[in-house]
Order: structure tokens, then C-alpha cells, then sequence
């Protein structure tokens, strides 16, 4: 068995894996930063989850204390 | 912290907030130790360097089955306990257990082109592979079309108990029909039948991919808690409006 003659499929099987790995990291990254504006907008608008119950801790700023 | 505080979701983000970066941390570290291991891992007798490709297969699989499984325990805690946190572990796993099947998939097929001389065949284990994946993109499917989360939670948890009997039919399907995919080689009665050279690297490199799905799902999960915070605060914005 050659190492050489099955190189492609070792490095195109290694590639896929990286693809994966590295899509679903991109892919949570880029959400939690869509998430956190998202918030960020919605209390630049005045709308915070505790002012629903009459409090004042904005959505935002509850976020990024939990971060 | 008590595990059972981890069901409050504002608790839950404090500690994945917390936890990911030491996880992530944690999984680059395994991977390039895994990843080291398993390129000076000695060739097999019979499949060459090939087996090289086992190293990425194998953990697909696995995580594939395990995404289903923690799906299949979330689905339980959404229809018994109608938990929220639930429904968001469910929906989080979803699109990595179904990215870790495919990549088995497609690491098979390129482990079984030079093996057995062609990418695919429509055997029992191949195919049960196929249909988990199949499951996965249907339980993302119902996610996105049911608008409602609580419904959509209750549709996906249906789905996924009725799916889980794909699980053992992968497992076994090396047993109970006659397949070209070889049978059980690490997780069967008696020992491995792999050489502890490469047997090693194959459980680090399993370990990294675990780890990595961890993360993965802990971080998929604050980000679905954080979405749904959003979808309050819109709903909340409409009913201002109107």
C-alpha cells in the first residue's frame, strides 16, 4: 500500500474535517455577535427584557454581565 | 453551582460565559496533541495511510449518534418536563450532530473509494448513516418552519424520540445484515481489534472531536437563549406599536 497513491484522499478527508470544525466555530461566533447587537439595538430603542416587569437592568447590559 | 441551577437560563449563560473559553481552550490543545498523534501513528497492514482517514471517521460517527442522543434526552425534558432549556439544547444540537454526520459520511466515502473501490453502496450501515442525516435535516426543517418555538420544540421532540430508533439499527447493522462496512472494531464485546498504535491516537483524536462538540453545543446553546431574548423584546416592540 503507497502512502503517495492515497495522499489525495487523506488530505481531502482532513480538509472536510476542517471544514466542519471550522464552519460550526465561524458559524456560533458570528451568531453570538448577531445576538449581542440584536439586543443592543432593541435597547437603543428602549425596549429592555427587565423593563417588562417594571425594573430597569437593560437587555443589553444584563448580556454582556452574563459575558 | 448545582447542576440542577443550570436549568435557569440566566444561570446557564453565566456559566457557559465562563466555561467556553476554557472548553475551546481545552480543544485546540487536544487537537493538535490528537492531530500529532495521529500523523505518526504507523500505517495499517492491510488499508496503508488510509487509515489515517478512521481518525476523522470514527469521531463523526460517534458525535453523530451522541448528537441524537443528547436531542433524544432534550426531546424527553421538552414533552415530560416542558422545560425551556430543553427545547434550546435540542434545537442548539441539531446542526452540529447533523455536521459531524456528515462529515462522516464524507470521510467514508473518501476512506472507501481507494478501499473498496467505490464511494458508496447502499448497505445497511451506510444507508442508517444516511437516514440519521436525513432526521437531522428534518428536525432543523421543523425549527425553521414552525414559527412558534414551544410548538416547534414539541414537533422536533416528536420527531427525534421516533428518529432514535435509527440509533441502535446504525450500531447493530454490522451484526444483523451482511454489510461491506466492516464490523464493530472498538466498541464490541472483548477487546479492540485494533492495534494499541493506532487504537491511542483513534481514542485523543475521539476525545478532541468530544471536547470540540461540547464547546460547540455550549456556545450553540447561549446563542439560542439570546435569540430568544431578542424575540421577546420584538414581540414586546410590536405590541408598543399596535
Amino acid at each position: 500500500m503507497q502512502t503517495a497513491s492515497h495522499l489525495d484522499f487523506i488530505v481531502a478527508a482532513y480538509a472536510v474535517a476542517g471544514a466542519v470544525v471550522g464552519g460550526l466555530t465561524a458559524w456560533v461566533m458570528f451568531d453570538y455577535r448577531a445576538q449581542l447587537r440584536k439586543l443592543a439595538d432593541l435597547e437603543k430603542r428602549g425596549f429592555t427584557r427587565r423593563s417588562a416587569h417594571g425594573r430597569s437592568e437593560p437587555a443589553l447590559e444584563q448580556a454582556k454581565e452574563d459575558a | 453551582m448545582a447542576i440542577a441551577d443550570l436549568a435557569n437560563p440566566s444561570r446557564f449563560l453565566r456559566f457557559a460565559n465562563r466555561t467556553i473559553p476554557w472548553l475551546g481552550g481545552l480543544t485546540v490543545v487536544a487537537f493538535a496533541f490528537g492531530i500529532n498523534q495521529a500523523m505518526v501513528a504507523p500505517d495499517d497492514y492491510q488499508q496503508g495511510a488510509t487509515v489515517k482517514i478512521m481518525f476523522l471517521h470514527v469521531p463523526g460517527a460517534w458525535l453523530g449518534m451522541l448528537g441524537w442522543g443528547v436531542m433524544t434526552i432534550a426531546a424527553l425534558g421538552t414533552l415530560v418536563w416542558r422545560h425551556p432549556l430543553a427545547d434550546v439544547t435540542a434545537k442548539a444540537a441539531a446542526p452540529i450532530g447533523a455536521s459531524f454526520t456528515l462529515m462522516c459520511l464524507v470521510t467514508g466515502s473518501l476512506w472507501g473509494r481507494p478501499m473498496w473501490g467505490t464511494y458508496w453502496v447502499w448497505d445497511a450501515r451506510l444507508t442508517s448513516v444516511l437516514l440519521l442525516f436525513l432526521l437531522y435535516l428534518g428536525v432543523i426543517a421543523l425549527w425553521r418552519t414552525v414559527e412558534d418555538p414551544s410548538r416547534a420544540a414539541r414537533a422536533a421532540a416528536i420527531l427525534t424520540l421516533v428518529g432514535a430508533i435509527d440509533i441502535p439499527i446504525i450500531k447493530f447493522s454490522v451484526d444483523w445484515w451482511n454489510t461491506l462496512h466492516q464490523p464493530a472494531s472498538v466498541m464490541r464485546l472483548g477487546a479492540p481489534t485494533i492495534d494499541p498504535s493506532i487504537l491511542i491516537p483513534l481514542f485523543i483524536m475521539v476525545g478532541a472531536f468530544t471536547l470540540a462538540f461540547a464547546t460547540l453545543l455550549l456556545a450553540a446553546m447561549r446563542n439560542e437563549i439570546l435569540r430568544r431574548r431578542v424575540r421577546t423584546l420584538r414581540l414586546m416592540q410590536a405590541s408598543a406599536v399596535s
